[in-house]
């Protein structure tokens, strides 16, 4: 762990390691290291194409790493046997950047369906209240029986949210929430990241490169580039650099917002 | 030349794969009945008017067709027969399975393709809801079981279009048409159509789902997989038929 500090008092939920992925040619992450503390709101920062997704991807097993070691909640994921990675999976939520909704399913049906499968004890009665709770902790109980395709976008998103939320994880991994959506809806959704933390005691991965979502979310923040994580720190800290690559970052997401 | 035949029988291994998977998650998977259901209902029920209309002109068309033939010696009375072995035979499991492969095989394709860019197929994945078991083993049991209702629906709707064109020209009466068109047929005929039918089905859906279960990234994928799916179906079917045609000549 050779640029991470020392952190002995808090529980380490994610633990990477010598992390290397390339696609062909392409080095995506070279030899990343990474710790995620029990109950922080972690941001990844960096440019498009940085690596940041496939993070979040190698770590929920969708993608395997080409080496290196991935450790979440105790177990090695690239190790793990299908009915094991299942298991390991119902306790990572996984918002994806275009919310992934099932466009043939209601809202309703979207929440229930991971429900249903990994607790199939429970009577329409109980997944119906359940569903409800939750649609109605991302304040979107009236959509309930609507299609997706009629939801707005920061809507699709909150449901998204909400469906991975069904299942209580103790993770959760956020693949760009506020892309594609305009200020005050990316600050609703920004304030429902924090309220999922206080609400479900999650640990979340928030991979952005939006830098209001990341002051107004993250605890730590840390930046990718080149494939490796370069700087760690607060949101003040991070951007205290002379790092012409950081500095350019920060100056052209600065723009934009006044612009 | 060489990286062709390569891509080709890497396709081929991924396809054995896809269906020694498919057989693995039908006795370990629970069965999602619901979706089985939904899934028989849009193929069946959503494909018969189509089925119907194609079995009914199919078999019209080739009683027309054969009746000069017949005429040359004087056995127009033998039509009743020939209609019947060929489209119990050959035509309504071909004939279906041609329209199922292009209505449902490309639907199917393009489903799971689409499903595949959007993510919704990762999303099942990282939710831990076994998408290969609601997606691929519903559809792939709904065409295969559905496929032999349709193929005998087919073959119903060919008589009956066999039997009012003979109607019209040769004034048979509708039980007399029945007598001699199930005289020329037995058991075998039956069970080789129903076998044919199923084997044509499941063909159907293992290629169809394959190919959108793994389609690229891309909106393109999509497209190409709704093709694929209806292409190499079509021509598996074909293949199959030529081999079923001779294992059933060796019970005949």
């Amino acid at each position: 762990m050779s640029d991470q500090p020392e952190d002995s008092n808090r529980k380490v939920l994610i633990r990477i390691q010598h992390l290397n992925k390339s696609f062909g040619s392409l080095k995506v992450l070279e030899n990343a290291n990474l710790e995620v503390f029990q109950g922080e709101n972690l941001i990844v920062l960096g440019k498009s194409g940085a690596g940041k997704s496939v993070l979040i991807k190698l770590i929920i097993g969708l993608l395997r790493p080409d080496s290196g070691i991935i450790n979440v909640l105790g177990q090695q994921i690239d190790q793990l046997k299908p009915k094991q990675l299942q298991q390991l999976r119902l306790k990572i939520g996984f918002s994806f950047q275009n919310s992934a909704l099932y466009d043939s399913m209601t809202v309703r049906e979207n929440l229930a369906f991971p429900l249903v499968r990994n607790h199939r004890h429970l009577k329409p009665r109980e997944v119906n209240a359940q569903v409800e709770r939750v649609l109605e902790s991302v304040g979107l109980l009236p959509l309930i029986d609507q299609m997706p395709a009629s939801l707005s976008g920061g809507q699709k998103k909150r449901v998204g949210i909400a469906r991975t939320l069904i299942l209580r994880p103790e993770i959760m991994l956020y693949d760009e929430p506020t892309s594609g959506l305009d200020p005050i809806t990316s600050m609703e959704i920004n304030s429902l990241i924090n309220r999922v933390r206080e609400r479900f005691n999650t640990t979340s991965i928030v991979i952005t490169h939006d830098l209001v979502c990341a002051k107004e979310v993250g605890d730590r923040v840390i930046m990718l580039l080149d494939g490796k994580f370069e700087k760690q720190g607060t949101f003040e800290e991070i951007f205290d650099t002379d790092d012409d690559r950081i500095k350019s970052f920060y100056n052209y997401n600065f723009l934009q917002s006044k612009l | 030349m060489k990286a062709a035949l390569a891509s080709f029988f890497s396709i081929l291994a991924n396809i054995y794969w896809f269906t020694i998977q498919f057989f693995k998650e039908v006795f370990t998977a629970r069965f999602e009945s619901r979706e089985f259901v939904k899934q028989c209902h849009q193929i069946g029920v959503g494909s018969l008017a189509l089925i119907g209309l194609t079995g009914f002109i199919t078999g019209f068309v080739f009683t027309n067709q054969s009746r000069p033939s017949l005429a040359n010696f004087g056995a127009t009375s033998w039509l009743p027969s020939l209609v019947s072995i060929a489209v119990v035979r050959a035509l309504s499991s071909l004939v279906t399975a041609l329209i199922i492969s292009g209505k449902v095989g490309s639907q199917i394709g393009a489903e799971l393709g689409s499903m595949r860019v959007t993510e919704q197929i990762e999303a099942m994945e990282v939710s831990a809801s076994n998408p290969f078991n609601f997606l691929v083993v519903t559809r792939v049991f709904a065409t295969t079981l559905m496929m032999p209702v349709l193929s005998l629906y087919t073959a119903l709707m060919g008589l009956l279009g066999g039997y009012l064109n003979i109607h019209q020209n040769e004034l048979i009466s509708f039980a007399s048409f029945m007598d001699k068109s199930f005289n020329a047929i037995n058991m075998t005929d039956l069970a080789a159509l129903i076998f044919r039918a199923l084997v044509f089905g499941f063909t159907i859906g293992i290629i169809s789902c394959y190919q959108g279960y793994h389609a690229s990234k891309g909106t393109e994928s999509v497209g190409i997989a709704a093709n694929r799916s209806v292409v190499i179906s079509m021509f598996l079917i074909f293949l199959e038929e030529l081999l079923i045609v001779h294992v059933f000549k060796m019970f005949r």
